[in-house]
């Protein structure tokens, strides 16, 4: 298990706009470097990517939400 | 000599103590947002107060330097990774030709501050290196840092005299808390609210919100009550309208008597809002280090509090560059 923390804080969206499906879903396969979302503070997107491959688990954060920095975004099942 | 930013981070920018003198065109100040923050950084790298040094936002950059350098960081409690390795804040880092800087997340606060003996080398506009984005001029093309700049370093001679500190003692670091007293003065416009309104804004806990830059921070919190009146010709219709006015740094509005605005160093140098109470000079570098969800109170004082805490922080500046007060 690895966690894909927020840099940022500020707003986290799972998709790339509002009418775009989302990033990734739980149960995706991700890789390395891979964008799951993005967080929006002082007018910039900045995307979140994954530090590690596998199966997204859970989203700890939802569309919409608040984050801070170190905070976890989203479990990941390595492998 | 220069620094290749690998990665630029989210909003890096080169400042200085300033650019004054050109408010009244709408040119703001500027300058290092945490002031004491860079100030440290300076006295550690070797320099005087006055070099230029990369104010780093949220997510710091990640970059080489082509020459050994002399560096510090300091500000928001973040970890600084040279070549992978970990390294302190607020010391004295000696850093090899090739040598790559990073940084972790940040632990607390907003802004962290890299001086590097020498100073950041870019042209001086209008009395200033600092980087004033709105208006596109200062710091390297007016803008923040982008992967592939090379910013320059200038010529670090050693400083003469006294040997600069290894480390700011931990006693006189500033400190990043969840919970700060921020202190005002009422006015220009303090009158447009009533009674209760004030008490509002002065009993309050207003928490910061993630829309905070370098033009201002946003709170909220609960709404103020403003003293009814029909609006002046050439005011806007909303009670914290006002007929347009200078705008001073740090003065807090309250567009539409909810979410107050305090205007920091690079804010505009006037509008059409109430101002209805001005954070003192001193407390200015406080707003600067919060953090978004920093529960923030605001303490009224006196003209005379306030230049008291002007000059004791005159004093503890001076004790930092060992002239003693």
């Amino acid at each position: 298990m690895a966690d894909i923390l927020s840099p940022l804080p500020g707003i986290f969206y799972r998709k790339p706009g509002p009418d775009k499906a989302p990033y990734v879903n739980e149960g995706d396969h991700v890789d390395v470097g891979q964008t799951v979302g993005m967080v929006e503070v002082m007018k910039q997107f900045t995307e979140v990517r994954s530090d590690a491959a596998g199966t997204i688990d859970h989203f700890h954060i939802e569309d919409g939400g608040t984050v801070n920095p170190g905070e976890a975004i989203a479990t990941v099942s390595e492998g | 000599m220069a620094f290749e930013i690998l990665e630029p981070g989210l909003a890096t920018t080169v400042q200085d103590r300033g650019r004054f003198g050109y408010y009244n065109v709408g040119i703001p100040q500027g300058g290092a947002m945490d002031a004491l923050s860079a100030e440290m950084a300076n006295a550690l790298a070797g320099n005087t107060p006055a070099e230029a040094v990369l104010e780093c936002t949220y997510m710091g950059p990640r970059f080489r330097t082509d020459d050994a350098a002399v560096i510090a960081v300091t500000g928001a409690p973040v970890d600084v990774k040279v070549n992978g390795g970990a390294r302190g804040e607020w010391s004295r880092l000696e850093l090899d030709a090739g040598d790559e800087v990073s940084f972790g997340i940040l632990r607390g606060g907003t802004r962290f501050y890299i001086a590097v003996r020498g100073g950041i080398d870019v042209p001086v506009v209008l009395g200033s290196r600092s980087t004033y984005g709105l208006g596109g001029i200062g710091g390297l093309g007016g803008r923040p840092l982008r992967a592939g700049d090379l910013v320059p370093v200038g010529n670090g001679a050693a400083p003469d005299g006294s040997e600069p500190p290894q480390e700011i003692d931990p006693g006189l670091r500033p400190v990043f808390e969840k919970e700060v007293s921020v202190r005002v003065m009422p006015g220009l416009y303090d009158h447009r609210l009533t009674a209760r309104g004030m008490e509002t804004l002065l009993g309050a806990t207003w928490t910061l919100t993630p829309v905070a830059d370098r033009t201002g921070l946003r709170y909220s919190g609960p709404e103020v009550e403003w003293e009814p009146r029909q609006q002046p010709f050439g005011a806007g219709s909303d009670p914290s309208n006002i007929v347009d006015a200078g705008y001073a740094v740090g003065s807090i509005q309250i567009p539409g008597g909810k979410e107050p605005i305090v205007l920091h160093r690079d804010a505009v140098s006037g509008g059409g809002y109430a101002m209805v109470a001005t954070v003192i000079s001193a407390d200015m570098d406080l707003l600067a280090r919060s953090a978004p969800g920093t529960k923030t109170r605001f303490r009224s004082v006196s003209m005379d509090e306030a230049l008291a805490a002007r000059a004791h922080q005159r004093s503890l500046r001076a004790r930092l560059w060992g002239s003693g007060d």
